[in-house]
């Protein structure tokens, strides 16, 4: 949700508006706003592709590309994901963006008692190599790029991904991968954690060291101030989480004698984009801006390549509602419309039926033709950052900047982000932000169509996905297949000798790769680490 | 002065999706409840033996990942063994409609899919807290 606070008079003329972030809207913008909130055209403006990349990162903007459609996928067994990514394809899709389920998620095989219940049912099951070679299977892996949304286990996923590439002739600088790879947001938001904080953020530091040298096109993380938005912050603490977030990966490859330049361009961020639009627009611009300044000013980088935030806006997830699903349609695609017109690269929106379920395909199809709508008739490809200007848009850029600029200082007076999220001070701030927006809500403060305004009583139900109980059963036993077949005293030393790389801090990547080619499982890899490193146990926050 | 109803906030299985959870917990409290929170990925058992360790009248599982059904089914059978089948279970999340009579067939009273108002659920458990 995230939609403004409107105080109103008893004549219902609105009197004054509250954005999300708390800043205050007026009723008219003039040069004047601009000159009060020292707004210099010469530093703030540049033409796109030239810092601060406030307009943008290409000088063309969509001109000269389109932007990457990847709308989230998995379910159910690698089989039928590998069906639902083909479907996509076929229809128009450039990129894939990968659910797993949660059990995989967790470091849990199939067959684990734990994982009982959740086998593929939000996100596809992954065990082995094995299931890799069917998910992916016939997909052109040099053309069409592969978001992996796992962020625990996303150093085994990223050697498992690697190895299937392989095995499929696909050249490892050919292939691209984006594994989320954001510990710290799963800290704050999202809970899919295993590992404590500090070995979980060395395991990024080595996926990110390795992909530099072996894996040039992958995006080893992808920070997501997304989660954290969803899970109830204001979109400038959203920003300023995930840039936070970012240093303290950076960081952490830093410290192995790396130079910036030579990893950064590796980062990507994935934003939400639900709320009021022009704060979102407003958003991204500054985003854009201060990534450049953060990484110039603080790490001194050199190379203008290392400055340009990239990312996935979309999903929206929080701001649809089960109430009134079909007014998600409408809603997604003004959240489409926040993304093209702060310039996204790649964009994904939640489906009109994910308040429910598992997104059916029709309703995945929705969100991908409503990109297409945006960018092939309303005429989001025209000309390139088309609100620069605004008195309206560049104040507001403005004061985003400034406020985001100010929560991070508050990050960093704590001693950053590694102790902020060990101390729980901010889980215990999301979880606020998130109480009050609920209470405004059921206040009705904060409008919410079909939920506390324009209400239709009885809700209507929607076509639900079916999870299938005996494709668990499938699953199991590929994997059992998998343990038979394989040369099980290869994999006994192989995870001996992952033991000793997580033992002695050797980057473990490359140990990684042999234990998948080999198709010892996820539950097994996750197992060693969990022995080397123990597990994450969650601040209390009440 | 009336005895304050202590209810445990349980996130049973994998899924990590606790704005809810955490957002209900804030409710309660602020309803004059004493909350305890349990945190992420609890097993069915870690949740039981917490709410004999914590004597609570009520216990409250938030769930989203779309398994209600068997991990409800499996809490029932465990607070049957270790006789605190007393203990009043409401459930909330991502609940569709079709599957609140299979809830209630398996012994879930209270049942709040996502959005319902603070005032409901807490004078529910209110209510049927006092009618025991």
């Amino acid at each position: 949700m995230g939609v403004a606070k409107y105080i109103k008079n008893e004549k219902d003329e609105v009197q004054d508006v509250i954005l999300q972030s708390g800043l205050h809207i007026k009723p008219l913008y003039t040069q004047k706003d601009l000159e009060e909130i020292g707004f210099d055209p010469s530093k703030d403006l540049a033409p796109p592709g030239e810092y601060p990349f406030t307009r943008g990162i290409h000088l063309q903007g969509y001109r000269s590309r389109e932007w990457t459609t990847r709308q989230y996928t998995g379910f159910g067994m690698p089989k039928e994901t590998n069906e639902r990514f083909k479907l996509m394809i076929s229809h128009g899709q450039t990129g894939l963006n990968v659910a797993f389920d949660l059990p995989t998620q967790m470091g849990l095989d199939s067959d684990d008692p734990l994982a009982e219940g959740e086998v593929g049912r939000v996100g596809m099951a992954v065990d082995s190599l094995r299931d890799f070679e069917v998910a992916f299977q016939g997909i052109p892996l040099d053309r069409i790029g592969a978001g992996l949304t796992i962020n625990a286990v996303a150093s085994i996923m990223l050697a498992m991904f690697q190895a299937t590439a392989e095995k499929f002739g696909f050249k490892k600088d050919r292939v691209s991968a984006t594994p989320q790879n954001d510990i710290l947001k799963e800290m704050i938001g999202r809970g899919a954690w295993i590992f404590p904080v500090k070995p979980a953020v060395r395991l990024i530091g080595d996926t990110i060291e390795y992909s530099m040298k072996e894996l040039p096109r992958t995006n080893p993380v992808s920070v997501c101030g997304y989660h954290i938005r969803e899970s109830g912050c204001s979109p400038v603490q959203e920003i300023a989480y995930a840039f936070q977030i970012a240093n303290t990966y950076i960081d952490e490859v830093l410290k192995r004698g790396h130079h910036i330049d030579d990893f950064v361009r590796g980062f990507t961020f994935n934003l939400n984009v639900f709320g009021n639009l022009w704060e979102q627009v407003a958003k991204f611009r500054a985003a854009r801006k201060l990534w450049a300044i953060n990484l110039k000013e603080r790490y001194g980088a050199k190379d203008n390549r290392s400055l340009l935030l990239r990312g996935i806006f979309g999903g929206g997830g929080y701001g649809m509602t089960k109430a009134q699903p079909e007014n998600n349609i409408i809603r997604g695609a003004y959240y489409a419309l926040a993304a093209a017109l702060g310039g996204a690269q790649t964009t994904a929106l939640c489906s009109f039926d994910e308040a429910y379920t598992i997104p059916t395909p029709r309703a995945a199809l929705l969100s991908l033709r409503t990109f297409q709508i945006l960018m092939e008739e309303i005429g989001m490809r025209d000309t390139v950052d088309p609100l620069a200007g605004s008195y309206f848009i560049e104040t507001l850029t403005k004061q985003m900047e400034q406020k985001i600029v100010e929560e991070m200082k508050k990050i960093d007076e704590m001693g950053g982000m590694i102790k902020a999220v060990e101390t729980g001070y901010v889980q215990k701030e999301v979880a606020k932000q998130a109480y009050e927006f609920e209470k405004g809500v059921q206040k009705g403060e904060l409008i919410k169509v079909g939920v506390n305004k324009y209400t239709e009583g009885e809700e209507m139900e929607v076509e639900l996905h079916e999870y299938r109980q005996e494709s668990v059963q499938e699953q199991v036993q590929r994997l059992q297949g998998v343990k038979r077949e394989r040369d099980n005293r290869k994999v006994v030393q192989l995870l001996k000798d992952l033991e000793s790389a997580a033992k002695e801090e050797k980057n473990v990547m490359p140990y990684l790769l042999e234990c998948c080619k080999a198709y010892a499982t996820v539950g097994e890899m996750t197992k060693v680490f969990k022995e080397v490193y123990g597990e994450f146990k969650e601040p209390s926050i009440f | 002065m009336e005895k304050r109803i202590r209810i445990l906030v349980a996130k049973p299985g994998l899924d990590g999706h606790d704005r809810g959870a955490k957002v209900v917990a804030q409710a309660l409290r602020d309803a004059g409840m004493e909350v305890i929170y349990t945190g992420l990925h609890q097993t069915i058992d870690q949740i039981t033996q917490t709410a004999i360790q914590e004597d609570v009248d009520v216990i409250g599982l938030s769930i989203m990942s779309g398994a209600h059904l068997p991990i409800c089914e499996k809490l029932m059978r465990e607070m049957r063994k270790n006789k605190i089948d007393d203990i009043l279970v409401v459930v909330g999340g991502v609940i569709p409609k079709r599957d609140i009579p299979k809830l209630q067939e398996i012994g879930i009273k209270g049942i709040f899919p996502g959005g319902t108002p603070f005032d409901e659920s807490t004078r529910w458990i209110k209510e049927h807290i006092k009618n025991r």
